[in-house]
């Protein structure tokens, strides 16, 4: 909480006479725009697009919501310099890219969704149901593909000729820019550098999205939904995977290439990125929770009995977790369902995934730094 | 007079070497304009009218592929003028930018890597929103998934060749991981476990997965060699490879997906 105030009294002090109702929205935005709350709400968001999508995403409420998320999102650029900067910066137009098509291809998606769900509730047949209406690949395949390539040029290159690709001054090994960011995709793994250590954000967590996206196709034993769009037929599996798309993956990379300024520090995307801000780190381990303010006294000398409590936390997470879900009735339909290999390796890979948020929530409501600390072998979760 | 120009180019010896059917206008010859040409013959003869809809398949699958093309094609050309050494890379770029005729090369060389990677993002999104990773398909999702890899790792390598801050730190901030990796890296966990008799350490800095990965301790000239083949070469290799697998198993598994 310090830093949103720290940060956001200055701009309202240093104009205090001439505050005008533009100031006073971005003030509100760079405020709410901090993880703690935008996360949860991008999350609310995503829930309430899935569980709405009959309604938004008719054309008459789609296009409208679109209009003005563009007008919004490119209307800023001349009213707020930092924002045009950060906007303007040519490796972040991908980025930009990146959310109108997916905010698009999503509506397309989910669109054609609810028109099949619907029509499945009425007995009339799918969009994709015409088995037997063949057509040849020449002309109707071959053209729609070459105007997909004349077009992609086109695009390419008119973006090659407007934007020049960027070159910033010779590598200097001994002069780190601040910050240092990755290239723009793996962003959203950096943004996890703040609450998990190097070998869980770059290590542990890609290698099971990875291993997870190839599993997928083994695990999801329902039959339903295969070949055509629907939601209703497989929210489970659309739901949790969009979680990770959506929100881990897709806004963590927006934070980190948009919000992320010097020292790592998060600004809002109409404040200036200050350098010399320092965000105070007083972040705590399960082992000071319990040993200090719990039991009110000191950290035990050895290591295996300071990290008692964060182990039993961990162990019940990652195996008594998966076990006492299928206690509640839906995951004890799937246990049913897929077999006891197929559950546990979906049930797993599912609190590995979980824990991301919940460290989040542990850092925003108690400053929860790591639940096992062990810096003697490199060992901190 | 056009139309007997046209007309004697396709009745000549040469045009009907190279395509041996008919002006594609009837049934017949559009089913050999598709058989008889290697590129075309990717495709079935025919295919569902609904699962070839943009709406349905997003096209994204095959742009991906186009730009895969597209920047193999300004990758070669790059070449022609990139030397991947210390010295030179820098200013090869500079020089690119500022001699060359068509100096966009560059530009659409970067930007295609751009759009390749969402583009890979949103065909895997298509499948998934589709179920089409579902039986029978299990195996080429598990394909695709390796192809989502590789295209980050080009897309990774070779933004270290420009040589510039932004490369270089980039990389750096990558490769920091790679020391963190459980077992192999340096400041990984379970390092010390992996040791030879007498109390030898096995991972050491020069040892390592980053040490792997940069050939050395940081991002300096060997690594640069190092990105540069695997950016040129190695993956673009497994890439291509991977690609024919993909669309070959396409075929195999039934086509575009649809209802069952």
């Amino acid at each position: 909480m310090h830093t949103l105030i720290s940060n956001t009294m200055p701009l309202l002090a240093a104009g205090a006479e001439q505050v005008t109702a533009l100031d006073k929205f971005k003030d509100f935005v760079n405020r709410w725009s901090v993880p703690q709350f935008s996360l949860p709400l991008f999350l609310l968001l995503m829930i309430g697009a899935f569980f709405g999508y009959r309604k938004w995403t008719k054309p008459i409420i789609f296009w409208p919501m679109m209009i003005v998320f563009t007008v919004v999102y490119f209307g800023f650029i001349p009213l707020d310099d930092s924002y045009a900067s950060i906007l303007q910066k040519p490796d972040n137009v991908p980025i930009s890219m990146m959310i109108f098509l997916t905010l698009f291809f999503l509506w397309l998606g989910l669109r054609q969704a609810a028109i099949n769900d619907h029509n499945m509730e009425i007995g009339k047949p799918l969009i994709e149901e015409d088995r037997e209406d063949k057509v040849l690949c020449w002309p109707d395949l071959v053209y729609t593909e070459l105007l997909a390539m004349v077009l992609c040029t086109v695009v390419l290159i008119l973006w090659s000729v407007l934007l020049k690709a960027p070159l910033e001054s010779p590598a200097n090994p001994a002069g780190p820019p601040n910050p240092s960011k990755a290239p723009w995709y793996f962003l959203g793994l950096q943004e996890l550098l703040v609450y998990f250590d190097p070998w869980m954000a770059g290590v542990v967590l890609p290698g099971l999205i990875i291993l997870g996206l190839a599993a997928m196709p083994y695990i999801d034993t329902n039959p339903k939904g295969n070949g055509y769009y629907t939601f209703k037929e497989r929210k489970f599996a659309i739901l949790t995977w969009m979680f990770g798309y959506l929100i881990l993956w897709c806004v963590l990379i927006v934070f980190g290439t948009f919000l992320r300024g010097p020292n790592w520090n998060f600004f809002g995307p109409f404040q200036v990125w200050d350098s010399h801000r320092v965000d105070p780190l007083t972040n705590i381990n399960i082992s000071d929770i319990w040993y200090v303010v719990i039991l009110d006294g000191k950290l035990p000398e050895s290591m295996l009995v300071r990290e008692w409590p964060g182990m039993v936390l961990a162990a019940f997470w990652f195996f008594a977790l998966p076990y006492l879900m299928t206690k509640i009735r839906f995951f004890g339909r799937l246990r049913y369902q897929m077999g006891f290999a197929r559950y546990y390796l979906m049930a797993v890979l599912f609190v590995v995934m979980m824990l991301v948020p919940v460290k989040m929530v542990g850092r925003w409501t108690m400053n929860l730094k790591y639940i096992i600390a062990m810096p003697e072998i490199n060992f901190n979760l | 007079m056009l139309q007997g120009v046209i007309n004697s180019i396709r009745e000549s010896q040469v045009w009907s070497s190279i395509f041996r059917h008919g002006v594609p206008r009837d049934r017949r010859t559009r089913v050999m304009a598709v058989m008889s040409n290697l590129f075309l013959h990717l495709h079935p003869v025919a295919v569902r009218k609904s699962g070839i809809r943009l709406s349905f398949t997003w096209c994204m699958g095959g742009l991906t592929f186009f730009l895969f093309i597209a920047e193999t094609i300004s990758g070669v050309l790059l070449m022609f003028y990139y030397r991947p050494v210390v010295e030179y890379a820098y200013s090869d770029i500079i020089q690119m930018r500022a001699a060359l005729t068509l100096g966009v090369m560059r530009e659409i060389h970067r930007w295609g890597a751009h759009a390749m990677i969402i583009a890979v993002w949103l065909h895997m999104m298509r499948v998934f929103l589709t179920g089409s990773y579902k039986p029978p398909r299990e195996f080429n999702w598990v394909v695709g998934v390796i192809l989502l890899v590789l295209t980050m790792l080009l897309s990774f390598t070779g933004y270290l060749l420009p040589w510039d801050q932004l490369a270089i730190w980039a990389i750096t901030v990558g490769s920091k991981m790679a020391e963190a990796t459980p077992f192999a890296g340096m400041n990984g966990p379970g390092r010390e476990l992996l040791q030879l008799p007498g109390g030898i350490p096995i991972v050491t800095p020069y040892s390592d997965a980053k040490f792997l990965l940069l050939a050395g301790d940081s991002v300096g000239e060997a690594a640069l060699l190092r990105f540069y083949v695997l950016h040129c070469i190695a993956i673009p290799l497994a890439a291509a490879t991977l690609i024919a697998v993909h669309f070959w198993r396409i075929r195999k598994d039934g086509g575009i997906s649809g209802p069952m």
